[in-house]
């Protein structure tokens, strides 16, 4: 019975996605739309769709967990997303420029992690739905040593667990 | 100064066998045999028994090195001439024939002031040190490689044993030669690195990797005997400090908090660790006892404690902390309390290191030209500024105070190109530095006060 009831569901998306040429490889970037099997997109609720249709980084200035107002509006628009999704864990890993010593950015990025946390908290997500954890400068995103890529390397990056 | 050891305290060396375990699985009994060697030729000159190493050390000291023979011989030869000369202290004349009596008045025309002589046959290493000046026989030791080891690790070992006795003979201060570097060896690309946990002696040779790769790894620090290392392990995504038991390759959690653990350093009696803690937005600084296990919080500023080193009296320890802003040095009694701030100059301070010596405390200075490493009196005055660099950290001295050694880093291009990191030392007054070689990159280096 339900088998069916999936199958027939199928197959209606399947004659719609061939019926729309205009449709056929739209992604469903905001959410509202039903996926399935032959819809392409990142799949709802999953680490690429935070990435694509989220954001799942946050910047810091130098030496600081400070978050921006860049910053507050990612990490809005993750709140809403973690409460669409209310089964999804995440890890907030905290990260650092090279500027610092290694164990000065241990603590620095677990710091950064932490006020993104925090944030999510205030707002509404459950606690232990995430967990953090710092890098210092050992993961820096950007590999190269100028303002750019120690600005790129700054971050509290949320990933789906 | 006292330059020379008193022969009473030379006398002194009895029979002894030195234990030698292997690192790592599958312990095999090996050994070498120390015995004294009567003196051939010893004399007593009153007045003339010392050699002037203060004005020496303006200049390294002309000491002869025979070629101990051929194979492991001339490793012997190398690996001790190697010791010497990198200190900048020594300079070894070479000298072809290992006669047992040296022809001292052509080595004092030569400028020699100190002349060994000795030979290797069959793994029986027989040294003897002697004054230039006096002719008198300084030390004389017989070395027997058991033959049950591996042999080209103990030649190299039995070269460093004697490179120590002629340092410490000739200069008063323990010799470092035989000692090792505990340090991380980084491959792969720089946003996803594989870190390794690995150590080698101190001049770069016999280079072993202690874990897989899998979990990062950060920070090994030496226990004081130098049979453990206390280090950071992401193992499982839960970065901790972890014990590595080098007898038996075995690991175990040492910090176990809620928070992340790290920043670990063992106290000089070996019984405890100490480390940071996280906490909200800050670390606290705590001492892990290892037979207990009992945790004892130090601080609780609500900022960032960390990097905590221990005074060699085990008394003090001083750390650095952004409990004032930038981060600074502070020292507090080790078991806690107040504590009272020593860095005042520019920038920011880090990394902390207490001399063994007491004398001085090695940092870590981040200002607007860079990092610089330096060291200062514990009172904080005297500060002085030893080397710079793009990122020069984590130092760490030799077990008598003389030379730090440090991860040195060069800034990266675009996509990591050019990015380098390497361990090298310095002495503390400013001068010889110099790298040491390592098969990939290296950071993190911790050094040893032994060789167990």
């Amino acid at each position: 019975m339900k088998l069916k009831l999936i199958s027939a569901f199928g197959a209606a998306l399947l004659l719609a996605a061939c019926g729309g040429g205009d449709h056929k490889g739209a992604t469903t970037g905001n959410g509202n739309v039903s996926q399935g099997p032959s819809v392409s997109g990142p799949v709802p609720g999953s680490q690429a769709d935070l990435v694509a249709n989220v954001g799942d980084r946050v910047f810091f200035e130098f030496n600081s967990n400070k978050l921006t107002d860049d910053a507050r509006a990612t990490l809005n628009r993750q709140a809403d997303w973690l409460k669409k999704y209310p089964n999804v864990q995440v890890m907030i890993a905290g990260n650092c420029d090279d500027r610092g010593t290694e164990e000065y950015n241990i603590a620095l990025g677990s710091r950064r992690a932490n006020a993104a946390r925090d944030y999510l908290v205030s707002l509404g997500v459950a606690s232990d739905r995430m967990t953090t954890i710092s890098y210092g400068k050992d993961k820096p995103i950007a590999e190269g040593d100028n303002e750019e890529a120690w600005s790129q390397n700054r971050n509290a990056t949320t990933s789906v667990r | 100064m006292r330059s020379i050891i008193s022969d009473q305290d030379a006398d002194i060396l009895r029979e002894v066998l030195i234990p030698r375990r292997k690192i790592l699985y599958g312990c095999m009994a090996s050994g070498i045999m120390m015995t004294p060697l009567s003196s051939v030729f010893a004399q007593q000159q009153a007045g003339a028994d010392e050699i002037m190493v203060d004005r020496a050390r303006n200049e390294p000291i002309p000491i002869v090195i025979p070629n101990f023979g051929l194979g492991n011989g001339s490793v012997l030869t190398k690996v001790l001439t190697d010791d010497l000369n990198n200190t900048g202290l020594f300079r070894v004349i070479s000298s072809t024939s290992p006669t047992s009596t040296p022809d001292f008045t052509s080595y004092k025309v030569m400028g020699a002031r100190a002349i060994v002589t000795g030979s290797e046959v069959n793994g029986r290493v027989e040294f003897r040190l002697w004054n230039a000046l006096t002719g008198e026989q300084m030390q004389g030791t017989a070395y027997s490689i058991s033959a049950s080891g591996s042999m080209g690790e103990d030649i190299r070992r039995v070269a460093h044993m004697i490179g120590d006795v002629i340092y410490e003979r000739l200069l008063g201060d323990k010799g470092y030669f035989n000692t090792r570097i505990a340090y991380v060896a980084q491959t792969g690309r720089r946003s996803e690195p594989t870190k390794r946990l690995a150590i080698i002696d101190y001049d770069g040779a016999n280079s072993r990797i202690l874990t897989g790769g899998r979990w990062l790894v950060l920070t090994p620090r030496f226990s004081p005997v130098s049979n453990q290392i206390a280090f950071m392990s992401y193992v499982n995504n839960r970065p901790r400090v972890y014990l590595f038991n080098l007898q038996s390759g075995q690991q175990r959690i040492l910090g176990d908090f809620s928070g992340i653990s790290f920043a670990p350093r063992f106290s000089p009696d070996g019984r405890s660790v100490v480390m940071s803690v996280t906490r909200g937005a800050g670390s606290d600084l705590y001492s892990v006892d290892l037979g207990s296990g009992s945790k004892h919080q130090l601080t609780n500023s609500g900022a960032i404690d960390t990097s905590p080193c221990y005074s060699p009296d085990g008394s003090q320890i001083v750390f650095s902390s952004d409990r004032g802003g930038r981060q600074q040095l502070y020292i507090m009694s080790a078991s806690g309390g107040g504590a009272h701030r020593i860095s005042y100059g520019n920038g920011s301070y880090a990394g902390p290191v207490w001399s063994p010596r007491g004398d001085l405390i090695a940092f870590v200075r981040i200002g607007g030209s860079g990092f610089s490493l330096g060291v200062m009196a514990p009172d904080g005055t005297g500060e002085r500024i030893l080397t710079q660099g793009f990122t020069v950290e984590s130092p760490t001295f030799c077990l008598n105070g003389r030379v730090l050694a440090f991860c040195n880093q060069s800034a990266a291009g675009s996509r990591g190109s050019g990015f380098s990191s390497s361990i090298k030392m310095i002495d503390v007054t400013g001068f010889h530095e110099r790298s040491i070689p390592t098969s990939t990159m290296a950071m993190d280096p911790s050094w040893s006060s032994g060789n167990s």
